[in-house]
Parts: C-alpha cells; sequence; structure tokens
C-alpha cells in the first residue's frame, strides 16, 4: 500500500457508513472522485440509484422519499451544493428532513493555500445557511459519517459530510 | 383553454384515495379537500414539485401520487423529466397546468409561451404517456382512462391564467398548514 493509498478515503468504508445507517436511497450527481463508489452502490441491490441532471433537483425528490418513509442520502459535489441553495433552503430546511449531504470537496488543501474558489466559499456557504458539516479526510474519518446521521436525525435538518479528499477520495 | 377550477372538479370526481400534491392547483383543490392525503405545500423552492411527487412514489409504490404541476416549473427544472422517466413509477401521474405565464407575479408571459410542446418534451425524455389537452370535455372524458392506466404518465393541460396583481402580503392565505406541518401529517398517515 502506497502512502497515497494508505490516506484514503474507501468506497468501501462509505457503503459501510451507509448501510450502518439505514440509507435506502442515494440521489446522487457523478464528480470526478465517485467512480468506484457508483460501482459498489449499484452492484447493491438493497440500494436505489437515483441519478439526477442538476443538484438542487436531489433536494426536492430526497424530501419526496422522505415524506413517503424512506432514507435517502444525497451525493454531490460542492460546485453543485452552491447551485442548490434555494432547493436546500425551502426543500430541505423548510419540510425538517433529516439528511445528510456528502458533497466532495474539490479545491480543498490540507495546507489552506485555495486556488480554486469554490472551496473558498464551501465552509462559507454551509455557515451562512448554518448546516453543520463535519470534514471527512480517510478511512480513520468514517466515524464522522455516523455522526452526521446522528445530527439529522436529533435536529430534523439536514448536515453536510465534506469530503476532502479530491485527489483519490472515493478511488483505489 | 380550461378553467382550473373545472379541471380540478373533474379529477376530485376521479381521486379514490390517491395522494394529491395540489401544487399551482392547490387553491381550488383545498375545495375540494384538506386532509392528511392532500400536500399543500406551497412553493418550498420553484421546480421541485415534480422531484417531490417523484421520490414520494417511488417511497410509497402501493399509492397512486397525483400532482398538479406548471410549465414555469417545468421550464426551471426539465433536466427532472428524464429522471422521473428513468425511475418509471407506474404510480405517478403528473399533471401540468400551462397557463403560459407567471400569473403570481403578474401575467408576464414564461419564454415562448404559446410554441412549447411540454408532452412531447415529456415523451422526448421517456415519460411513456404523454398528452396535451385543451379542452374540459375531452379531458373530462378521457381522465378516468389515464388514472387507470399505469404511470408515469404527463397530461399538459392549457389553462386560463389567474393572475394576481395585489401584493403578496394582503393575498388571502388559503392553506391552513405550514409546508413542514403537511409533510409530518402524511407521515403519520402512512405510519413511517
Amino acid at each position: 500500500m502506497t502512502e497515497g493509498t494508505a490516506a484514503a478515503l474507501s468506497p468501501e468504508t462509505v457503503m459501510r457508513q451507509m448501510k450502518d445507517n439505514g440509507v435506502t436511497d442515494i440521489v446522487w450527481l457523478p464528480d470526478s472522485e465517485t467512480n468506484w463508489l457508483y460501482l459498489l452502490m449499484k452492484s447493491d441491490p438493497d440500494l436505489r440509484l437515483i441519478g439526477i441532471t442538476r443538484e438542487g433537483h436531489g433536494c426536492s425528490i430526497a424530501a419526496g422519499l422522505f415524506a413517503g418513509g424512506r432514507k435517502p442520502m444525497l451525493l454531490i459535489q460542492n460546485t453543485g451544493m452552491l447551485e442548490s441553495g434555494d432547493s436546500i433552503r425551502g426543500w430541505l430546511m423548510g419540510l425538517n428532513v433529516p439528511i445528510v449531504l456528502m458533497v466532495g470537496y474539490r479545491g480543498y488543501t490540507r495546507h489552506g493555500v485555495i486556488t480554486d474558489t469554490v472551496a473558498h466559499y464551501t465552509e462559507r456557504f454551509l455557515m451562512a445557511f448554518d448546516i453543520p458539516f463535519y470534514l471527512v479526510e480517510n478511512d480513520g474519518d468514517a466515524d464522522r459519517i455516523s455522526l452526521a446521521f446522528k445530527d439529522a436525525e436529533r435536529t430534523q435538518q439536514p448536515v453536510v459530510v465534506l469530503v476532502g479528499d479530491e485527489f483519490h477520495g472515493f478511488n483505489r | 383553454m380550461m378553467h382550473t377550477a373545472d379541471l380540478i372538479k373533474a379529477f376530485a370526481a376521479h381521486r379514490g384515495d390517491a395522494i394529491v400534491i395540489s401544487g399551482r392547483g392547490g387553491r381550488h383543490w383545498v375545495n375540494h379537500s384538506d386532509g392528511v392525503l392532500d400536500l399543500p405545500l406551497g412553493d418550498p423552492a420553484m421546480g421541485g414539485h415534480a422531484g417531490f411527487g417523484l421520490g414520494l412514489a417511488l417511497a410509497q409504490p402501493g399509492k397512486k401520487v397525483v400532482l398538479f404541476d406548471s410549465e414555469g416549473d417545468i421550464l426551471m427544472s426539465m433536466g427532472q423529466l428524464p429522471t422521473i422517466a428513468e425511475q418509471a413509477p407506474a404510480n405517478f401521474y403528473h399533471f401540468i397546468l400551462d397557463n403560459e405565464v407567471y400569473a403570481t407575479t403578474g401575467g408576464q408571459p414564461v419564454p415562448n409561451a404559446k410554441n412549447v410542446d411540454y408532452a412531447g418534451i415529456a415523451k422526448s425524455s421517456g415519460y411513456p404517456r404523454a398528452m396535451n389537452y385543451a379542452d374540459i370535455d375531452a379531458f373530462t372524458r378521457d381522465l378516468p382512462g389515464i388514472l387507470a392506466a399505469p404511470g408515469p404518465v404527463f397530461v399538459s393541460c392549457k389553462v386560463f391564467p389567474e393572475v394576481e396583481n395585489t401584493p403578496i402580503g394582503q393575498r388571502v392565505r388559503w392553506r391552513t398548514r405550514s409546508a413542514a406541518k403537511v409533510v409530518h401529517d402524511l407521515r403519520g398517515a402512512l405510519k413511517v
């Protein structure tokens, strides 16, 4: 195992967190890190994948799933999260939907020198919306995903998991 | 063109035990029914009703889910149509009230208002059934068959605009529950 893979967040770990927390449906739009996770999710007969064409659409779909008794999760990138602001407000926060949004943190760097503006605005966006968030960088942080689910359940509001592992996150 | 009130009245006779997301027909539907299976959500974020209907239909495959959407919402989130068609919930009945304008903001026309074939777009997106209606008699005649066959079905209806120019703060409020309460009540009724 190389140093790079040792530091990665593996798709198996993410899947295990989804299953442990009872997720039934993944509403998602692919980003550059999610292909291996997609293959894992696709092979699970108990998990429904709902592909969307714009991230904001996922909010109302997830709200409808929740209203009908399912436990959805949103899997999107931070670029799309920014675009989805009004849908997050209206369909998730406004309807008291306890959901975890797993958000690829494009542009994140541990050393803090950010060159991609979407990374600059990601945490500021979440703070402006008063949405709690956890940062997950590798398998050792996986328990934070379960904490996010617990927070969502306790508050009946959306909680975000930022996946700060752009270059090998969800990959092998 | 049809009057929305007439269209809603025609539907009410065939509602059965369907869950009804009254959407842009809400102010008329509330005169027929306002129980726990009626979902007057208001406008949580424009363009999202179709997604909500899809999610609910997938979650409750044993119940019909009927949505009264609008052309303005469809134009805002047209990309939802392929997602709905791909998931293909057989219990989803997607009606569009096409008044060709943004009625609640004073009646400004939607882009290319008179020339968009919404049923054609839905059909091209993969809906197995999609049709247009502009005549209440034809709509009333066909409605039982539309609701008896499996979905997803897309029914675009030309309706007269009901333009509002009263400032929003002075308009009569017809909704009796918040959107969050509506969802809470539904979950209670479904025991989920």
